[in-house]
């Protein structure tokens, strides 16, 4: 088991920069997710880790090992590919066994180690079988048992479940957070659900445009967001903004108000920000309320709701035209049309500079707890 | 619909009488006595069928030597034309290297030039070499590729994802290993259909072995049927004979490979 260190990682196609400086520290036995949109840089992360990406500049340090220039088979990784990449014309006892047998192992250690993964990912029945007789979830499990059987320092997992029926999803899920607790490995994992990172990871790292935009734990992300971009990526409907400008500030505490405000909005802050004029407001669905008309801080005409049951999503739209989503219980009244007055709780503001970082958010006691855990 | 399907039966039933029809004229031909080959009006079935006609013809001639030799060239040129195209196939497929497109449309440009305008040069150079009168120009180029093969196995390769390389690379494979664990058992029913292909053009290659073969202990089948026709007389019965010997193996052959080829034809088209 190893830590990973990634140094200054650039990679370029050409003319096009996908990765512009990557600095990560991953500890030993993490589970570590790349999160963001397409084309943002995290496959070729990913497989630039795994020596399948020739790097335009930077370096890779596994435990003690720099790795930069090592071919894939030496660097002691094992990879998860999104399609799985069985050998179609071997059977599953030879799709594990085969990186074994090519280094040289002899083949009662071979299985002996095919059985023991084979046990663990319950697949012992399936050995004989090609892959082409399995169904999606057991290739997902032959693929993940190549892995294990190599005994790696590192996991690298390409966006593994995507290929997988919605419910499937959910229990592979599961199943390979069970399996890093048994393994204790280092594993990173690439995806584009926000769901399987905030679920499954200790850490996760957002990208953006080839860059790191922040690195923390999936609470931080949520609770705090380092920038405008991750604040609107992680959470589902996502954060609502609103323009504001800063009336006054005293220490840390920041008021704000903008157009249609009918009330400004004075927010506390973890510690003094530099003085700023121009902001940008955040306040998820959640935590928005609905209430009569000309109440709270704004008035905005109901545009949708959309009924989940548990929960509904209230789409409103404001005078100047700019959308809101509120999420409300599954009970709640409102129709398209209606006028309603909207509150936004101070606590749960989060404000942004014009350059897109976020000021130091001041979370309540219980929350920053959870996020020292 | 039954009319249809009457109609449709019928078409095909004409067909295939059409394209049969010859190989049974042949075989009847071969059976027959030299009285009932020149009869007029023409005898269609034998009084008697002659099967010693076969073997008439077999010793006339030394054809034991000429199949050695067919089997000599179709065999080890098969195996070459196999582990070269698949080989350069893979390298055109997957390796970036600078110039490899220029290269690949240069490769295909070959397809062009018409064996006729090869031939002397060709002859000239296997003469230099002192080749001639031996299987070697028959065997050796076939080691060195050929362009449609090699255009035909690197689309193959093509339809194979490239993150099966990637993870036999990530297992340990090096590119050899890659193309001969992974690659060439994938590319089996290509591989049948490139065999087969290479195997009849070899095994009824008249002009190459009556350029290069002088010798009749270095004949080949297709050369060895054409001493039955002499400057005054042709041995009809015996070439029919012969024809219909010659016709078995790439026959059997065809009938072996004949689901590899369809999946190939019916495969290739909807992958692209």
């Amino acid at each position: 088991m190893a830590g990973l260190r990634i140094e200054n990682l650039r990679k370029s196609f050409g003319a096009v920069d996908v990765l512009k400086g990557i600095d990560l520290d991953i500890r030993d036995g993490e589970f570590v997710s790349f999160l963001g949109p397409s084309g943002c840089g995290k496959s070729t992360l990913l497989r630039s880790i795994a020596g399948l990406e020739e790097l335009t500049d930077g370096a890779i340090h596994l435990g003690d090992r720099e790795i930069t220039d090592l071919p894939s088979a030496k660097r002691d990784i094992a990879m998860v590919f999104q399609n799985y990449a069985l050998y179609p014309h071997m059977n599953v006892r030879k799709n594990m066994s085969f990186g074994l047998s090519l280094n040289g192992m002899k083949a009662d250690e071979i299985d002996r180690r095919v059985k023991d993964a084979a046990e663990t990912l319950r697949i012992t029945e399936l050995l004989d079988r090609k892959p082409k007789q399995l169904s999606g979830g057991q290739r997902q499990r032959v693929a993940i048992g190549r892995a294990i059987v190599r005994k790696p320092q590192l996991f690298l997992l390409d966006e593994p479940l995507s290929n997988l029926d919605a419910g499937l999803r959910v229990t592979m899920r599961a199943e390979l957070a069970a399996l890093h607790e048994r393994l204790g490995v280092t594993m990173v994992y690439v995806t584009h659900d926000q769901v399987e990172a905030m679920t499954l990871s200790s850490r996760v790292v957002v990208l953006d445009k080839g860059r790191v935009s922040q690195f923390g734990s999936p609470l931080e992300l949520f609770h705090r967001p380092a920038n405008l971009f991750v604040a609107g990526f992680i959470g589902s409907p996502k954060m609502n903004f609103l323009p504001v400008r800063a009336s006054g500030a005293d220490g840390a505490r920041v008021t704000v108000s903008g157009a249609g405000f009918r009330q400004p909005l004075a927010v506390e802050l973890a510690a003094q920000a530099a003085a700023v004029d121009d902001l940008t407001l955040g306040i998820r669905p959640d935590q928005m309320r609905i209430g009569a008309p000309e109440t709270g801080h704004l008035t905005g005409t109901v545009r949708l709701v959309e009924r989940l049951g548990t929960e509904s999503h209230v789409h409103v739209a404001l005078e100047d035209g700019t959308a809101l989503v509120i999420i409300t219980d599954g009970t709640h009244p409102g129709r398209a049309h209606d006028r309603v007055g909207l509150t936004i709780p101070a606590e749960a503001a989060h404000l942004f500079a014009p350059t897109g970082e976020a000021l130091p958010r001041k979370l309540d006691p219980d929350t920053e707890r959870l996020l020292q855990v | 619909m039954p009319m249809r399907r009457t109609l449709g039966y019928g078409a095909l039933i004409f067909l295939t009488a059409l394209f049969v029809a010859p190989f049974l004229w042949t075989l009847i031909t071969a059976l027959k006595s030299e009285a009932e080959l020149y009869a007029y009006p023409p005898v269609f079935w034998p009084e008697r069928l002659r099967w010693e006609n076969f073997s008439n013809a077999w010793t006339a001639l030394p054809f034991t030597t000429f199949l050695k030799n067919s089997m000599i060239v179709v065999v080890l040129s098969t195996l070459g034309q196999l582990a070269s195209s698949s080989l350069v196939a893979y390298g055109f497929a997957r390796f970036q290297f600078p110039g490899r497109d220029p290269l690949f449309i240069l490769l295909l440009a070959t397809m062009m030039i018409p064996w006729d305008v090869k031939m002397i040069p060709l002859y000239m150079e296997f003469n230099y070499l002192g080749w001639i009168n031996t299987l070697k120009p028959l065997i050796v180029p076939a080691w060195f590729g050929e362009a449609f093969f090699i255009f035909l196995l690197r689309q193959y390769i093509m339809t194979i994802p490239m993150e099966i390389d990637e993870a036999a690379r990530m297992d340990g494979a090096n590119a050899w290993q890659i193309y001969w664990r992974i690659h060439l058992p994938l590319m089996a029913p290509a591989l049948v259909l490139v065999g087969t292909f290479h195997f009849m053009n070899a095994w009824n290659d008249y002009l190459g072995p009556l350029i290069y073969l002088n010798d009749q202990t270095t004949y080949t089948l297709p050369l060895g049927l054409a001493l039955f026709k002499g400057l005054h007389e042709v041995d009809y019965i015996s070439i029919a004979a012969i024809t219909v010997i010659l016709c078995l193996p790439p026959l059997a052959l065809f009938f072996y490979a004949q689901r590899y080829i369809m999946d190939n034809a019916l495969g290739s088209s909807v992958k692209g």
